[in-house]
């Protein structure tokens, strides 16, 4: 199949990568980019454990093909905390054992930047709407859900 | 204490926030390749003849292996398990060729060129139907297979183990009883879906060593069967596991390993890599068995139960390796946590032409106990007893006899402490309200306990490192699934020599050359087990630090107290050595040196433990019981059949809470996969027995809008004495009950008893409609 170039910004960095049209987002950024931290679960939608931040916008990766991504910038979870300074998010799980198994973590982890960027003061429901979309086995989403409110509480 | 029963962070937690932490699917290795598996279509049928040929030459394909390539069996307690089908298949999905490629769409390519011939044979798609003498029979074999001398196979029948627990003399419990309820009760195959599918990759080395690269549960118990099955010298076999992205049991004893380290073989010893897609984790990996039981209560009018006789099936599927041992324990634990004087049980295992199962987290104890809890509510409304009474007046409480006749000891949990928390916390004792014509508020009910189901010699152990400025190394075997349990251990290690948990590094792999044995991790076992082997080990540690530092502050060991990485004189603290300058022999100051690096090590085995009598059951299968129960407040629509859970109060005796946040996440947690189990889960099947839900569409599991309004968790702390600072288990226990309570409020709101998992808002609305 022909490749096509595409340019993106991927975690503050500018990316030239040369892909095939069927390749999608989720492929471009563990196999090409080796960025392992966005997980691969499902590849249909349903499970979102692969969910990055698209123009700042979370998609899941998994339903974006790659060469969508043209001009784009992406952030992963490798390009939330930086020279391992955590972010108030990341803290805020390790502080209410909002993870076990930790493969969904990532995921949630985004989800949540995105939710406080956009509404920093959101309600128990808005939180639990925006967490909807990415599947966990382990936690039972209760800490996830209080992880978020308490930053959301802290900033204010 | 300083570190045992704090809610200290997860030692794994950095890592997982930021997604650097490492599964096997993220692990590629130097000329790895790829495989790709070929499904049966058929749940029963026989393999005529397979053609690949066409498949071989598609470019970037450098083998395909089939079932008689790998012409032996392998399996955890019942060696009954191809690693390809051979001569026919047992399930739909079960893997009968398999494609290694240079990549996986070159894989996926050749896989639609293999022409399979069946010839369809008549399945068994329902377990009771596959007790009938006219079953067509899913392993011929059966006789033939290699198995632990703890089961009991039926030769010429689906029986794949049958349990038999005999206790007093049923007949006349049920002469002195005063009312029989016999009831009837089913559940579907479930899936773990653990977030992370199934993935492993194998290389067989040219000089006959293994190397093994899984997203696995039991790293031990891989090497030990792998190298049973292939002849090859556990020196020779090394199993490397990094973070597991949730198990649940799924992961637990041996899976597709042995599959990838056969074809790397077939493959000219290039690593080989199988990461099943989210279909293939439903319709190829192994499920939860399903399960029917049938129980008959006789119970006198003033509550106290006389007799019971219970018969459990559980639908094997196409191979029962581990669910042998699935039914032996539900057998062993029949009665739920009652006292029954006299009780004839029976569990069996049995084959049947759908997906294979495996443990999943209760093992065996999700299934009976939705049995047994719906049951006892039944038979309080019988006779007219409230059912918190009815339970308390039948607690199996420390003295009385389990149902293999063994006294609990005194300072086993308390069934009665938790069923009266939860009736507390949840209001019990207020009738079922209407909110609105359609719409009633309701409680219900239910208890459980669970021992680790493993054989008596289940062994765990650890090393402890003195690093030469005074840092630790821990070693041990438990995996880390999610459970916490290594954070845990940290904790006792950091109680252990008074060391600030940060200096504590737990290895964070499993690999089978460098860890200490742990049999598996499973079983709520490990806390406990692993637990002692920690202390132990930490103990030798402190006994050789003392050795050393007794000569060269010149006083007797026992005058020596460690405390802040120092090991100082008692009431002299200024007689003190540095434990960094010990570490790896203390240095005089002309260069004479006494001692050594410090390596510390530990066991731990469970104390009297038997096997059980062949023909009664009876002996002592238990490590510990934990104790627990559930109650919840939901509101149901009539009209619909909609259930909403207000609130949910959980309780579990777990001895001692080595960290209450971890605790109480297992418990937050588990209750959202019970209710998740409870509420949605389910094998559909069309009538040739395929799988027809296998993606998280149209197979629903709990998302964060599901979870109850409110979850109020109650630790209860009756420490048992052998166990590390008083602590049981807890992981599995977490997820039991849900569902019977849930049920139980159903029945108390409207009177209608369902008996079928899952209480899907369908079949609640068909049921209360039946009633109508």
């Amino acid at each position: 199949m022909e490749k096509k170039k595409i340019i993106f910004k991927i975690n503050g960095v500018e990316k030239t990568v040369e892909v095939e049209p069927n390749k999608t987002l989720l492929w471009l950024i563990r196999e090409v980019l080796k960025l392992k931290g966005t997980k691969k679960a499902c590849e249909r939608g349903d499970c979102g454990l692969c969910t990055v931040l698209l123009n700042g916008e979370p998609v899941k990766s998994c339903l974006v093909l790659a060469v969508e991504v043209d001009g784009s910038e992406i952030v992963t979870v490798e390009g939330l905390s930086r020279d391992g300074e955590l972010t108030p998010i990341q803290k805020a799980f390790i502080e209410h054992g909002a993870l076990q198994c930790g493969f969904c973590t990532p995921a949630f982890v985004i989800v949540g930047h995105w939710l406080l960027n956009r509404n920093p003061n959101p309600s128990r429901e808005e939180v639990v709407e925006a967490l909807n979309g990415v599947l966990c086995r382990c936690t039972g989403y209760r800490p996830i859900i209080e992880a978020i409110l308490d930053v959301a509480k802290k900033r204010k | 204490m300083k570190y045992v029963g704090k809610s200290i962070q997860r030692i794994d937690a950095f890592e997982k926030v930021t997604g650097s932490a490492e599964y096997a699917g993220d692990i590629e290795l130097p000329g790895m390749l790829y495989t790709k598996l070929l499904l049966s279509p058929y749940a029963h049928a026989k393999i005529k003849s397979i053609d690949f040929s066409d498949a071989l030459k598609v470019p970037g394909v450098i083998t395909i292996a089939i079932g008689e390539d790998f012409p032996f069996r392998i399996g955890l307690y019942v060696n009954d398990r191809n690693i390809l089908a051979r001569k026919k298949v047992r399930w739909v999905g079960e893997p009968v060729a398999a494609v290694v490629a240079e990549n996986l769409e070159a894989a996926e390519e050749a896989i639609e060129l293999i022409k399979v011939d069946y010839e369809p044979l008549p399945p068994v798609l329902d377990v009771r139907d596959a007790l009938k003498p006219d079953a067509p029979l899913v392993h011929e074999e059966l006789g033939e297979y290699a198995h632990s001398p703890a089961f009991n196979p039926i030769p010429g029948t689906n029986i794949a183990n049958r349990f038999v627990v005999k206790k007093g003399n049923v007949e006349e419990g049920f002469k002195k009883s005063d009312v029989i309820v016999e009831n009837e009760f089913l559940m579907p195959q479930v899936s773990h879906v653990p977030m992370e599918p199934h993935t492993c990759i194998g290389q067989y080395m040219k000089d006959g060593s293994i190397k093994i690269w899984t997203s696995a549960q039991s790293p031990f118990a891989i090497r030990y069967i792998l190298g049973y099955s292939l002849g090859v010298p556990l020196h020779k076999i090394s199993v490397y596991v990094p973070y597991v992205g949730g198990g649940f049991g799924g992961k637990a004893g041996i899976n597709f390993e042995p599959l990838v380290v056969l074809l790397s073989k077939k493959a000219g010893y290039r690593p080989v890599k199988l990461e099943l897609t989210r279909e293939e984790q439903f319709m190829v990996a192994p499920v939860r068995q399903g399960f029917y039981g049938k129980i008959k209560t006789g119970v006198t009018r003033d509550g106290k139960i006389m007799a019971e006789k219970i018969l459990y099936v559980f639908d094997a599927g196409a191979y029962a390796d581990y669910g042998v041992n699935i039914g032996r324990a539900a057998g062993y634990s029949c009665t739920g946590p009652y006292y029954v004087p006299n009780l004839e049980g029976e569990s069996l295992t049995v084959y049947t032409n759908h997906p294979w199962g495996t443990a999943f987290r209760g093992f065996g104890h999700f299934e009976f106990l939705w049995a047994i809890e719906r049951q006892m509510e039944i038979v309080a409304a019988e006779i007219g007893m409230d059912p918190i009474e009815f339970r308390l007046k039948n607690a199996l409480l420390p003295g009385l006899t389990t149902p293999t006749g063994e006294k609990l000891r005194e300072d086993a949990g308390r069934i009665d402490q938790c069923i009266k928390a939860v009736a507390e916390k949840i209001g019990w004792g207020t009738p079922p309200v209407k909110i609105t014509p359609n719409k009633i508020r309701a409680k219900g009910i239910a208890a459980l306990w669970k021992a680790p189901a493993m054989p008596p010699n289940a062994a765990s152990s650890a090393i402890i490192k003195l690093n030469e400025d005074g840092t630790f190394l821990l070693s041990v075997g438990v995996t880390e699934i999610g459970q916490g349990t290594v954070t845990a251990l940290a904790q006792i290690v950091a109680e252990e020599l008074s060391v600030p948990v940060e200096k504590i590094k737990v290895v964070p792999f499993r690999h089978t050359d460098l860890t200490p044995y742990s049999w598996q991790t499973v079983a709520s076992r490990n806390l406990f087990m692993e637990g002692r082997a920690v202390i132990r080990a930490a103990r030798d540690v402190k006994e050789q630090i003392l050795e050393v530092a007794s000569q060269v502050l010149r006083v007797p060991k026992d005058d020596l107290e460690i405390e802040d990485e120092k090991v100082y004189v008692k009431g002299r603290p200024e007689w003190s050595l540095q434990l960094k300058d010990i570490a790896a022999g203390y240095v005089y100051p002309n260069g004479n040196t006494i001692g050594g690096p410090i390596i510390g090590r530990g066991y731990y085995v469970g104390s009297r433990l038997t096997y059980l009598d062949p023909e009664t059951g009876q002996g002592y299968p238990a490590l510990k019981w934990t104790f627990g129960a559930q109650a919840v407040e939901i509101e149901l629509d009539t009209e619909t059949g909609e259930i909403k859970i207000l609130k949910l109060v959980s309780a579990f005796d777990v001895g001692k809470a080595i960290n209450p946040m971890l605790v109480e996440g297992q418990i937050v947690g588990g209750c959202v996969q019970s209710i998740s189990l409870g509420m949605w889960e389910e094998y559909k099947y069309d009538k040739n027995g395929r799988m027809i839900n296998p993606n998280l569409t149209d197979y629903k599991i709990a998302r964060a809008g599901d979870i109850p309004e409110e979850h109020i968790v109650v630790i209860i702390e009756n420490p048992q004495k052998d166990g590390p600072y008083g602590a049981r288990g807890v992981g599995e226990l977490s997820m039991l009950s849900v569902p019977p309570a849930i049920a139980n409020a159903i029945f108390h709101a409207t009177g209608v008893n369902i008996n079928n998992l899952p209480l899907s808002f369908e079949n609640i609305w068909k049921a209360l409609k039946e009633k109508r």
